[in-house]
């Protein structure tokens, strides 16, 4: 334990958002230190790294400005911690917990370190208590549960935003509770922030959050996810509050952990991000989940936009391993005019089978929803066939079987933007299915 | 004796240390975090820790703990869930709460629990290192107290027997206890090998009839993500006829892990009919715990594998999933700055592994019993691309190949166990005892292959001129491959159908085939299939 603050001018480098520092006495992995530019601004970072008297220090916010002769820097003896209490419901901060919506710094209780514990284990809670989001293809056949972390993966140009948008107004546990959100903007531009700004709105004051515009530094997206995730920790394990965290753009994280992780010339992966990404991820995700004994929870939905519409591209991959199922979107459905394009082969939701059924939702559930699945499959299957051809040159049931396909998604996928109960979801799948009876689905 | 911590670069620390070994366990800092020496420079010990380090200072102490990274191994394991360095996971949170913090050390084994100790041996019989000097009832097993080094006995403490008391005395008033720690990294020695000759039923028709598993045989399951490797992993751990089961969760989800907790402590081993977690060891290193401690999981487990296999039993080792510990081994390699090879993988990734793989095999004993270590490893490949060097690395050791197929997985085909392309070197050899069980077997999996592969072949021929422009009999064939894939193949976890007999799977199979030709015989008599059909359809209501 030191007994002072220890300053230093002993700047070596300044390589990127990396800062090079000599002769420091005796700092700490991840000491957060403070750094004063010579014209008198003042940010904040992380150590990352020390070999003897020499020490890595990641630097929030931009390093310009910053000089090797008049920069000051002073160690605080301590890891990074997050300021909470009561006072964050209903705040706008950026990345680095400052205010942004003009009010002043609430004043904190207490501070937790922003990179959290894991939750052992054997203390976990398995999520089985269902949501319903109102969205068909997500309630019938990729339901949702309390405590999971469910990503969407969807494609430029995709409706992802007005699907968040709309998934936060109208969820609903099921005692009829509402949630407490937080949200987190990662690289997200003006003109997506103005469209969520109105649904942040809506929530009134059950809201927290993070906003790192485009525009804004880049190593700051690394930091406010986890800011978030100490918050909602300490809202639904303290507090005792249903969280439902919302990340936006989990693509625009991983684009700056490799630009980090190139400043810091190690080896680059798969596409040039970080062999350390999957561990790395996986520290932000885990954190959903319930405790045993506790009241809250905390449900996870990240985006993640698919460079390319490539659902094998590192960052979806990563985040479907670890993950609990993802949710697809489709450009092809989506120039269907289909609403919410969810196309649901590909999608998953792995902790499905113990958020239905009787009790939860419905006796009828798993039955219904594997019948829609196989049916809609073979459909699609059949598609490639009638391509070659032509739909008179099949059989009566596999023209039935297309039928199902296309009704399918015009009746069951698509929606607009109205809400459907769960009872009105299995419904309209069991009149679906009834009408096409004869072909033994 | 004591040294200093120099430098930090993530869990990669380095200290000033003289007279350290490779491999040996020191305690860094003062949260005294467990780590191992992976490096030496003259007095410069590089020591990868196993614990969260964030906080940690340079200057800091860091004293050996005098020998290298071993587990304890005694009666009272079964039922455990441990961490990736045997911490049991219940006794920390009693510790230290619902977050995982470091620097917590707490015995693995129960010492105050009572066991009944009876011995065949008497005073002045001489032990071998490794051999049984006595037993103790664990649940449904007779759990061997196996001596931890040679000498002669001279004195028996057998009736009630605590772990904190000497089980024994051995001559130089050297006690021998019931337990002993044994070192990971070092595989248990066993008389020899011995070809596996005993099929493993895993209670998957897929599996058990197509490509069988024998005891003491490898098999590693590929997959994407979502093609349901934890599933199917998780479904053999609950049926698979064995004595004890070892599950790894390696670097996967602690939601997943959950699940699983809670499901095995309520169902029962459907042998013995005692609880399925009285069969069960489980280590436990979720994806968030420190990647270190997820490289060391798999040894700490397989070690304990290692010792239920040494009282001759059969133990089916799983993990779930091998790529994340070659991940964890690539993260730390990356950290030492060695020279990358392929994916940035190290170039030893291919000898570790199949030096790990290798601790797999049916055994003569030390005692002279016969035993078996059974593993199923599941491989999560990057983009489902099964060409990356650590399904590579494994098909080139493992004798048999599960591969998961995310087309079968979209279609919700579970298990999604690709027929085409996985295999079994164990085929022939579990045929002999299969045979006996149904004497048709041998040519039952034959025809069933081929109407597959057929399938597969005019699947191709469909998609040109169409289902209308196939003959009768290949249409039947289509139907027949069909029921055989949704009928036979998909197996549904979640049910009654979780679990096959290998009487009911081949008779299964037997049903199937003999409709076929029975229709395919009255197609030969000039019947049309679409009359056949509706008979047999109207005859199933």
């Amino acid at each position: 334990m030191r007994l002072s603050e220890h300053q230093y001018r002993s700047v070596s480098a300044i390589r990127g958002p990396l800062l090079f520092l000599e002769r420091v006495f005796a700092s700490r992995l991840g000491e957060l230190v403070r750094i004063e530019s010579p014209d008198g601004r003042s940010l904040s970072g992380e150590v990352l790294k020390i070999s003897g008297g020499k020490v890595l220090i990641q630097v929030f916010g931009g390093t310009h400005g910053l000089d090797t002769r008049h920069t000051t820097v002073s160690f605080s003896d301590a890891v990074m911690r997050a300021p909470l209490g009561d006072g964050v419901l209903g705040r706008v901060f950026d990345g680095s917990f400052r205010p942004l919506d003009d009010l002043p710094m609430f004043i904190p209780e207490f501070r937790m370190p922003v990179i959290g514990a894991p939750i052992n284990p054997v203390a976990r809670a398995h999520p089985v208590e269902f949501i319903e989001t109102g969205f068909s293809t997500i309630d019938g056949l990729n339901t949702l549960v309390k405590g999971q972390k469910l990503p969407i993966f969807t494609c430029a140009g995709l409706p992802a935003r007005e699907m968040t948008d709309q998934l936060l107004r109208q969820a609903r546990l099921p005692d009829g509770g509402p949630f407490v959100l937080v949200f987190v903007a990662l690289g997200l531009t003006h003109f997506e922030y103005q469209f969520y700004r109105q649904t942040l709105e809506h929530m009134q004051s059950r809201f927290v959050a993070f906003i790192n515009l485009a525009d804004d530094p880049v190593v700051e997206r690394l930091l406010a996810p986890r800011l978030a995730l100490t918050v909602a920790e300490d809202l639904a394990f303290r507090r005792e509050m249903d969280v439902l965290v919302i990340i936006t753009d989990m693509t625009n994280y991983c684009d700056a952990l490799r630009e980090i992780s190139t400043a810091r010339e190690e080896l680059p992966g798969r596409r040039g991000y970080p062999g350390h990404m999957y561990s790395d991820l996986a520290s932000l995700y885990e954190r959903a989940g319930r405790i045993h004994g506790r009241k809250g929870s905390i449900t996870l939905l990240p985006t993640v936009t698919m460079p390319e519409d490539d659902i094998t591209h590192p960052i979806p991959d990563l985040t479907g391993y670890i993950t609990e199922g993802q949710i697809v979107l489709s450009r092809e459905l989506h120039q269907k005019g289909i609403y919410p394009p969810v196309d649901v082969l590909p999608s998953l939701s792995r902790l499905m089978q113990h958020g239905i059924g009787k009790g939860q939702t419905r006796k009828d559930h798993r039955d219904v929803a594997n019948r829609l699945y196989r049916a809609y499959a073979k459909g699609c299957d059949l598609r490639r066939l009638e391509a070659v051809v032509g739909r008179d040159g099949m059989l009566a049931d596999d023209r039935r079987l297309l039928d199902f396909a296309d009704r399918f998604e015009t009746e069951f996928v698509h929606q607009g933007k109205k809400r459907r109960t769960i009872d009105a979801t299995l419904d309209t799948a069991k009149t679906l299915l009834d009408s096409f009876r004869e072909v033994a689905l | 004796m004591s040294g200093k911590v120099t430098s930090i670069s993530g869990a990669t620390v380095c200290v000033d240390f003289p007279d350290l070994k490779i491999g040996d366990r020191v305690l860094v800092g003062t949260n005294r975090l467990t780590g191992e020496v992976v490096r030496l420079d003259g007095s410069v010990a590089t020591v990868q820790v196993f614990e969260e380090n964030r906080g940690l200072g340079i200057g800091e102490p860091v004293t050996t703990a005098k020998g290298p990274l071993t587990v304890h191994l005694g009666p009272g394991l079964l039922g455990g869930i441990f961490d990736g360095l045997q911490r049991p996971l219940p006794l920390l949170q009693e510790s230290s709460g619902d977050f995982i913090t470091g620097g917590q050390n707490p015995f693995p084994l129960d010492c105050t629990r009572s066991w009944d100790f009876s011995s065949a041996h008497k005073a002045g019989d001489k032990l071998l290192a490794g051999e049984t000097f006595g037993k103790v009832r664990e649940g449904h097993i007779q759990h061997h107290l196996l001596s931890a080094h040679a000498g002669i006995l001279e004195q028996l403490n057998t009736g009630e027997l605590q772990l904190e008391h000497p089980a024994a005395i051995l001559e130089g008033n050297q006690p021998l206890h019931g337990w002993h720690s044994w070192p990971v990294r070092n595989a248990r020695p066993y008389r020899r090998k011995l070809p596996p000759t005993t099929p493993l039923i895993t209670g998957q028709r897929c599996l058990d009839f197509l490509f069988p598993l024998l005891k003491g045989g490898v098999a590693i399951v590929p997959g994407g993500f979502g093609t349901g490797k934890t599933v199917l992993e998780q479904t053999i751990a609950k049926f698979a006829d064995v004595d004890v089961v070892v599950y790894v969760g390696c670097g996967e989800r602690g939601n997943e892990m959950a699940g699983l907790l809670d499901e095995f402590a309520e169902l029962e081993d459907p042998r013995s009919k005692r609880p399925l977690m009285e069969r069960t060891i489980i280590v436990a290193n979720t994806s968030n715990m420190p990647v270190a401690a997820r490289e060391s999981s798999i040894f700490t487990a397989v070690t304990m594998a290692e010792y239920y296999r040494d009282m001759g039993l059969d133990v089916l080792f799983l993990a779930d999933s091998l790529s994340r510990w070659a991940e964890a081994l690539r993260e730390i390699s990356a950290a030492l700055e060695e020279m990358p090879g392929e994916d940035g993988y190290p170039t030893y990734l291919g000898s570790r592994l199949s030096g790990f793989i290798e601790r797999a095999g049916a055994v003569e004993t030390l005692s002279g019993t016969q035993g078996s270590l059974s593993m199923i490893l599941a491989v999560s490949p990057p983009g489902g691309d099964f060409s990356e060097p650590v399904t590579q690395a494994c098909l080139r050791v493992a004798g048999a190949l599960y591969m998961l197929d995310s087309q079968l997985a979209h279609r919700r085909h579970f298990p999604a166990i690709n027929w085409n392309q996985s295999f079994s070197l164990y085929s022939d050899t579990a045929m002999a005892h299969f045979s006996e069980l149904h004497e048709e077997w041998a040519k039952l999996q034959a025809r069933c292959r081929d109407l597959l592969q057929r399938e597969e072949a005019l699947r191709e021929v469909a998609e040109v001129v169409g289902m209308e422009g196939l003959q009768d009999g290949d249409r039947l064939l289509m139907r027949t491959a069909e029921k055989i894939r949704l009928d036979f193949l998909c197996q549904n976890s979640f049910t009654e159908d979780a679990y096959a007999t290998p009487q009911s799977t081949v008779e299964h199979i037997a049903k199937l085939v003999a409709e076929h030709d029975r229709l395919a015989a009255a197609l030969d008599d000039g019947a049309l299939l679409d009359d056949l059909l509706k008979e047999a359809a109207d005859a199933s209501l």
